[in-house]
């Protein structure tokens, strides 16, 4: 059997892709900056807590980890709203979803950063007379990014890729795009191919750019 | 709120069974072709560590979901014809590969040269060398990420639920269209998925630990 490749449509309806993989980016920048919040607080609490408050965020980090994606997205847009009162169109739905996604692995990436950091290092800010704060804010916080950042951008890329998942409740990111041109042209098979070549190059594009900045900030190993 | 989850339960353990089924041939058929790929890429000429290092960053950087769509739509128009399951099963497949390559080669490459060498020494030949010092070493590495990565295989199964096939996100949503009661339902789906994944990391974790002491 043949089948002949027209991509006349797609580029015709190219602006749904691209405007589509412009929201993809967003979603997923916006994500990271609120997971990144809610994983910074949680680890800082989770290194100096207690017994309880470091069991209640394992159990956060272990519900969200151990749960598809694509379920979470359905209970926190179709199923929240049933029990409590609120209302929030699609995106906003799924920003919340990928957010505490986000922040349960990041909790993880910034709590091993912080326990990996030389005891000698704490210390030497105690012996140079800096508060707890301080240490917190000059020693401790700044050595933790430089650990994390591999970590960091790998949860970013992961991220971005996540984002397809937005389709499932009509937020009309890449994955909806391609999905609108097939329901609109029945060009499915090119929609596809541009729409993952796109995923593709922005992916790769992202960790190169990543990795030079990682480079940038490297901890020093043998230091 | 119980009557619902009571009533859903049957639909839910059929679904279940689907989803079990999923992520079994995805994890054995991606453990095999993974492996064997692994290798490919270590010890294989450099065409074929050229291909294989093409496929696993390409499938890597694709979204899971975009990838299933992928092959159930593209595929036909290639010629190759299966049905919603079978094209749900490569496409995680595919991917899941992809990620066993990665730990094969982690795991070979964590094992010290001097060790090969001295297998060399020795007068090992190749294969020798795979099989009695290279790889029951790199076991220890290999198994903790692989059994946390049966997770995603789980967690991705549910993206079959786009293609039709009736796996247990479907049938949580199938009952939810017969009830109209989502929260409970949610709940509980999101509840069979946690037990079932948190064993298994779980199990990676206490391996992992197991194993380390072995290092030493």
């Amino acid at each position: 059997m043949g089948y002949s490749l027209n991509f006349s449509v797609v580029w015709r309806n190219f602006d749904k892709l691209w405007g589509g993989l412009a929201l993809s980016l967003e979603l997923a920048v916006i994500s990271l900056a609120i997971g990144i919040a809610i994983g910074l607080v949680l680890a800082v609490i989770y290194v100096s807590g207690g017994r309880f408050t470091r069991m209640a965020i394992a159990v956060y980090v272990e519900a969200f980890r151990n749960t598809p994606l694509i379920l979470l997205v359905y209970l926190v847009f179709y199923g929240l709203p049933q029990i409590v009162d609120i209302r929030y169109d699609a995106t906003t739905s799924f920003v919340a979803t990928l957010s505490i996604y986000a922040g349960a692995y990041l909790v993880e990436v910034f709590r091993s950063g912080l326990e990996a950091i030389p005891q000698g290092q704490i210390d030497a800010g105690r012996a140079i007379g800096l508060t707890p704060l301080q240490r917190l804010a000059y020693v401790r916080l700044p050595a933790m990014v430089r650990i994390s950042l591999p970590a960091l951008s790998n949860t970013f890329i992961s991220l971005f890729k996540d984002t397809s998942i937005a389709s499932v409740i009509a937020v009309p990111e890449l994955t909806w795009g391609a999905q609108w041109i097939n329901l609109n042209t029945f060009r499915i098979v090119e929609a596809y191919l541009v729409a993952t070549a796109m995923y593709l190059v922005t992916g790769y594009v992202m960790l190169f750019g990543l990795r030079l900045v990682e480079r940038r900030f490297q901890v020093a190993r043998n230091a | 709120m119980l009557d619902a989850m009571i009533y859903a339960l049957p639909f839910l353990m059929e679904g279940l069974w689907i989803t079990v089924l999923v992520s079994l041939l995805t994890v054995s058929i991606s453990l095999v072709a993974g492996l064997v790929l692994g290798c490919a890429l270590i010890y294989g000429p450099l065409p074929l560590r050229l291909f294989t290092r093409l496929f696993s960053d390409t499938i890597r950087g694709i979204p899971i979901l975009v990838l299933i769509f992928f092959v159930y739509y593209g595929f036909p128009a290639i010629g190759v014809d299966f049905d919603s399951f079978w094209a749900a099963v490569t496409a995680l497949t595919l991917f899941k590969t992809a990620q066993v390559i990665e730990y094969v080669r982690g795991a070979v490459e964590s094992i010290p040269r001097g060790q090969s060498e001295a297998g060399m020494a020795i007068g090992l030949t190749f294969s020798e060398r795979l099989t009695s010092v290279i790889f029951p070493q790199a076991l220890r590495r290999f198994l903790p990420p692989w059994i946390n990565g049966v997770t995603d295989a789980v967690k991705g199964s549910a993206l079959v639920s786009l293609l039709g096939v009736t796996d247990l996100m479907h049938a949580i949503n199938q009952v939810i269209g017969r009830t109209y009661e989502a929260m409970p339902l949610y709940v509980l789906g999101a509840f069979i998925y946690f037990v079932i994944n948190f064993s298994l990391s779980t199990l990676s974790r206490r391996l992992e630990r197991r194993l380390s002491h072995v290092q030493a």
